[in-house]
This record gives C-alpha cells, structure tokens and sequence, in this order.
C-alpha cells in the first residue's frame, strides 16, 4: 500500500512536471548556447562547428546505440566483479 | 524480477532512451583563442599524469579497483550531458557529478573519468570541443573534483554529518566549475574590456540556471553516498572512500 502510494505520487509529480514544462513559453536552450556561445560571439569569437558533428539526423542515436552496446558488454563482462553475489551467513 | 530492480531497470531505460545534446559549461569547439587552449592543456596535463599515476598504483593494490573506477566514470559521463529544465530560468544545464566522484575515488582520479568523459562528449555527442578540451579538464575535472573533495574533508574534519558533507561537495564542486567557466572565457575574451566586468557578468548569467542546479547536485551527491554506504559499504572500501559510522 505505502509503495503503490510512493509510485502514485511520483507519476503525479511527473506527469504535472512534463505538463508545465510543456506549457511554459521558455525554449529550455542550455547555458551554453545563452550564456557561453552568446559572450564569446559578443567578443567576436563565435563557436565553430564541431570537428565530427554526430548531431545530424539519426547519427547520434547511432553512436547512442554503439555506447550502449559496449558499454553493456563491458558492464555485463565484469558484472560479478562489480556487483558479487551476498554472501549467505551459516546460522 | 522485484518491483525495486523493476523500477531500477525503467529509470535506466528512460536515461539511455531519451537522448539528446546536453548544453551546459562545456565550451565549444573554436570559442577560446589557440594560445588559451594550449595554456589550459598545460595546466591540465600535470593533473591528468598524476591520476594516471594514482590509478596505477591503487589497482595494482585492489584488483577490482579499475571496472568501479570505470562505474563511476560512466556515471560522470551521464550525469555531465544530462540536460535538466529549469523552469526558475527558462534554459536546462547539467551537474557535473565531480563532487560525487571526488568523494569515491579521490581527486586525483576525478580528472581520469572526467577527461574520458568529456572527450568522449566532445568525439561523439557535439559536446564540448577537442581544442577546448584541456580548459573544460580544468574546470569540471581539476576544479570541480578538488573543490568537492576539500569540502568533504573539511567538513567532515569539523563534525559535519556525512550527508551534510556529501551534500555542500557537490553543491559547491558544481558552482565551483562554473565560476571556473566564466574565469577561463573571461580570461581569454575580454580583450580591451575589463576582465572582472566580463567575469562577473558571465557568473551571473549563469546563477538563475546553475544555483537550482547546484542544490539538486547536492542531493544527488548525498543520495548516491547514503545509498551506496546502506546497500554495498564494501564498495566504499574497496574504493578507499569514507565509511559512515567507521573512525576516519
């Protein structure tokens, strides 16, 4: 009963998080659009595109999916070392 | 499967299913002038050589050492291109979960994840730069780690609780590398200008994103410190790290 009432209340407060965020008429750029890219512009050097610009259509996904991948891999590869099973105390 | 680990496993899912490029204090590729880039690479490189040489010598100790080393490197790396909406500010940012990892593993090591981090932002998600690099190393890795860890050592060398103490870490390893961020574009952009003008502005720009974000760092910080010493203390041994309720 305590956890269904702990569950309900976090998917209230993020369903009504999502609703506001979504209704607010801010952009949500980061800081370093509106605060970092728009000093150095002002000083007369603005950012340049990245070296490898993975922000083109589905290509960060791509390189989101390799990440998981490997990182699964490893993360499974060393998963008894990272998390060993608990010992069971004899009585 | 129990309804925690269930739980768990959608958090993750909806973490690693939601990608998208997080903007926040690194800087980008081309902003600061190349004579400032190498100068932040020089004052990165010391620091990155003596964690090399830290994880060298603790994993040689601790065989285990190096996969949670590399667990909480992929924690950096999520935590630090996590894009969070403010809606006090209208913009998102991100913490840099520094404070976090200086507390763990040390500061020394902090600068180790956080370089592998931010250069794999910089190689594969647009974020950050390559040639900008070493000045993000400084302020997220060297200033945000050593900020957090002298602030948990000295808060708890004067009788602070341990949540406390992990709280103010990553609360001020988080406004740290921020003010780091507005002294380097500072430094390198303010030209003819006054650099305290251009200091200050940048640091104030930055205040109605980043104080909201600094407090959610902190607790984030003390949340994952009371969590882990709760259900797997041993970790916190194995990493070298303070154990609540053991002598110091």
């Amino acid at each position: 009963m305590k956890k269904l009432l702990v569950v309900s209340v976090v998917v209230v407060c993020a369903a009504a998080l999502v609703l506001l965020l979504g209704r607010l008429p801010a952009k949500w750029t980061g800081v370093d659009e509106s605060v970092v890219e728009r000093y150095a512009a002002e000083a007369g050097r603005p950012a340049r595109k990245p070296y490898i610009n993975t922000d083109q259509g589905d290509l960060l996904l791509f390189f989101f999916l390799i990440a998981g991948s490997a990182g699964g891999f490893v993360g499974g590869y060393s998963f008894r070392e990272l998390f060993p099973p608990k010992r069971k105390t004899i009585v | 499967m129990n309804q925690k680990k269930r739980i768990c496993t959608l958090l993750l899912l909806a973490v690693i299913a939601l990608p998208s490029t997080a903007g926040a204090m690194h800087i980008s590729e081309g902003i600061l002038p190349p004579q400032w880039a190498a100068l932040w690479f020089a004052v990165a490189l010391p620091f990155v050589a003596w964690g090399l040489r830290e994880m060298r010598v603790k994993s040689a100790r601790e065989p285990f050492f190096k996969p949670l080393v590399g667990l909480i490197g992929a924690a950096v790396f999520v935590i630090s291109c996590m894009p969070i909406p403010v809606p006090t500010a209208g913009t998102c940012s991100h913490p840099c979960g520094t404070g976090m990892a200086a507390i763990l593993i040390g500061p020394a090591l902090t600068v180790i994840v956080s370089s592998v981090a931010l250069l794999l932002q910089a190689l594969f998600l647009s974020h950050g730069g390559l040639t900008t690099l070493g000045g993000n190393i400084v302020s997220m890795g060297i200033v945000g780690g050593c900020t957090g860890w002298a602030v948990f050592k000295l808060s708890r060398r004067v009788g602070l609780p341990i949540g406390i103490a992990a709280f103010l870490c990553g609360l001020l390893s988080d406004w740290a590398t921020y003010a780091t961020t507005s002294f380097e574009l500072a430094s390198a952009l303010h030209g003819d200008g006054s650099f305290v003008k251009m200091f200050t502005a940048i640091g104030v720009s930055f205040l109605p994103t980043q104080l909201p974000l600094g407090l959610l760092e902190g607790v984030i910080t003390a949340g994952v410190y009371r969590f882990i010493s709760v259900r797997r203390p041993s970790l916190l041994e194995c990493l070298g790290a303070e154990i609540p309720g053991r002598a110091l």
